[in-house]
């Protein structure tokens, strides 16, 4: 591994992190001003114009707190449960491609930490490794309703990740690769795989849901039945750090959304640009696809009610599964006999 | 029986195909709350702008002087008696020669204390009063930390000389 190559990467991950700490800090802000929007008020508006500082006075209020651990928590994993979960959410953006290569002077920088052939198990794996930050800090409490929240989490992410696997499944048979890079790169210009693949989509994006613990399936954190779920106990930067985990994983879900199936930085009439252009162009495509879905997740928060938990568990398990096995079959089919039909 | 023209029958018909999939549903709702994200708020933000209230709102009191400049309050207390709420006491005191320019009966309020937790703001201080003393404005109490200053006494009450405050359509309110 050569030096440049080294810088490249450092500077990248450090860019990268500095953006999703960025994006999820201000997610919070939008969330509550999206909310205000939807339900007719105008939201958080005194802390500079427009309520601009409201996520640094979060910040400060959050460090500022008393930090509280409870005589009967096992403190250590107490302690650990919040890391756990900023960790795992903060990893996943490795494997994302943000763009096309970028040439200066002629050396080309790659923007994506780690193009590995196995892009999607990778972050299947770190996304399940999110499971058990909720469920430390869920077991760790010695609270029943925490306990109570942790279970939900736990069992509710197992039960989707596998809709959300299958759902995928389709998709890498039409491209024939695991990898996210050859996966974007075969969405060139229009032809995104939401077109093709619909209803492998709806499932994705269903399942998403699920996994970041979104409304309509935020059981885990259901404050009606389960004071604050998994984090009943969980004060001060603590609190914080698992209410930061839950944004980032929104921003990194909707990053994997738009990768997968809505074309990630190609855009139609891409053709017409090249080089750096095309390259800065797809970034901002791709950033302003993000933006979109981690408003369209406040979106449908603001709108639907939450499930009760029986209907979550018939949702997974009765017919999301189903249709993607389905799904997986309808497009084995086209695959074997499109070259019959001739097209 | 019927016991009411309000009932309605239960309804539990079978969902239809279409139903079951949610998301003509769910687009729905999708569709009503967007056209509120655009829709005006109704939010008044408040110590910045004011809202509109009615001119015989009855908002925080005032104790009125006459066109002298002298209190009306003559302390008779039927402002308290006619209280509800028991929010209003006073201590009476004899007014002393060379004072005539400050209160205009022979007794006056030495202190007037309105308690603004308990007052319900119903207005019959003012409507007791024979002396057109005690008027409620549509000023608002303001907000405050500690419970003894809301306890509002004469230096509150009692109307600025250089900033006279209107009451004239309170007052035909009550005459008509």
């Amino acid at each position: 591994m050569d030096l440049a190559l080294l810088l490249d990467k450092t500077i990248l991950i450090l860019i990268l992190f500095g953006v999703t700490l960025f994006i999820a800090m201000y997610s919070t802000y939008a969330e509550r001003k999206v909310a205000a929007f939807l339900q007719d008020r105008i939201g958080p508006d005194r802390a500079g114009p427009f309520g601009i500082l409201q996520p640094l006075a979060d910040g400060v209020k959050m460090f500022m707190k008393e930090e509280i651990i409870p005589n009967t928590a096992d403190k250590w994993l107490f302690i650990i449960g919040p890391g756990i979960a900023m960790c795992t959410a903060l990893m996943t953006s490795a494997v994302i491609p943000w763009g096309k290569n970028i040439t200066i002077g002629g050396h080309e920088i790659v923007l994506q930490v780690a193009d590995i052939n196995i892009g999607i198990l990778y972050v299947f794996g770190v996304v399940s490794l999110g499971v058990y930050g909720i469920m430390i800090g869920g077991w760790a409490s010695n609270n029943k309703f925490s306990l109570l929240g942790a279970i939900r989490a736990s069992s509710q992410m197992i039960s989707y990740e596998l809709a959300m696997g299958m759902a995928l499944i389709a998709i890498l048979m039409s491209t024939g690769s695991l990898s996210i890079r050859d996966i974007v790169e075969g969405q060139h210009g229009w032809h995104w795989n939401v077109l093709y693949q619909p209803l492998s989509c709806l499932i994705f994006i269903v399942c998403a849901f699920a996994e970041c613990n979104r409304t309509p399936f935020d059981l885990p954190e259901c404050e009606s039945e389960l004071v604050g779920g998994y984090h009943t106990e969980y004060s001060s930067m603590k609190l914080g750090f698992y209410l930061f985990a839950e944004y980032t994983n929104m921003f990194i879900s909707s990053a994997i959304i738009s990768s997968l199936y809505f074309g990630g930085y190609n855009f139609p009439g891409m053709d017409a640009f090249s080089g750096n252009t095309l390259a800065l162009l797809g970034t901002a495509v791709f950033f302003a696809k993000i933006f979109f879905f981690i408003f369209f997740f406040m979106w449908i928060r603001w709108t639907l009610p939450r499930f009760r938990y029986d209907q979550l568990m018939r949702l997974g398990w009765q017919i999301l599964i189903p249709l993607a096995i389905f799904n997986i079959l309808a497009t084995g089919t086209w695959m074997t006999f499109k070259g019959y039909l001739g097209f | 029986m019927q016991l009411t023209n309000r009932s309605k029958v239960v309804s539990n018909k079978e969902m239809t195909w279409v139903e079951k999939m949610y998301l003509p549903a769910i687009f729905g709702g999708l569709w009503i709350t967007i056209r509120h994200f655009l829709r005006k708020s109704a939010t008044i933000r408040y110590p910045e702008v004011k809202r509109e209230v009615s001119t015989v709102y009855r908002g925080k009191h005032v104790l009125k002087r006459d066109e002298q400049g002298r209190e009306n309050c003559t302390a008779c207390g039927l402002c308290a008696v006619a209280c509800p709420a028991e929010a209003i006491t006073m201590d009476a005191a004899e007014r002393k020669k060379g004072e005539e320019h400050l209160y205009r009966e022979e007794k006056y309020a030495a202190k007037y204390e309105i308690n603004m937790l308990r007052c319900i703001f119903c207005g019959l201080c003012e409507e007791a009063c024979p002396k057109q003393a005690i008027y409620l404005t549509p000023e608002f109490p303001v907000a405050n930390y500690n419970r003894s200053n809301f306890i509002f006494g004469k230096d509150k009450l009692v109307e600025p000389i250089d900033k006279r405050i209107d009451v004239s359509l309170k007052k035909k309110v009550h005459t008509s």
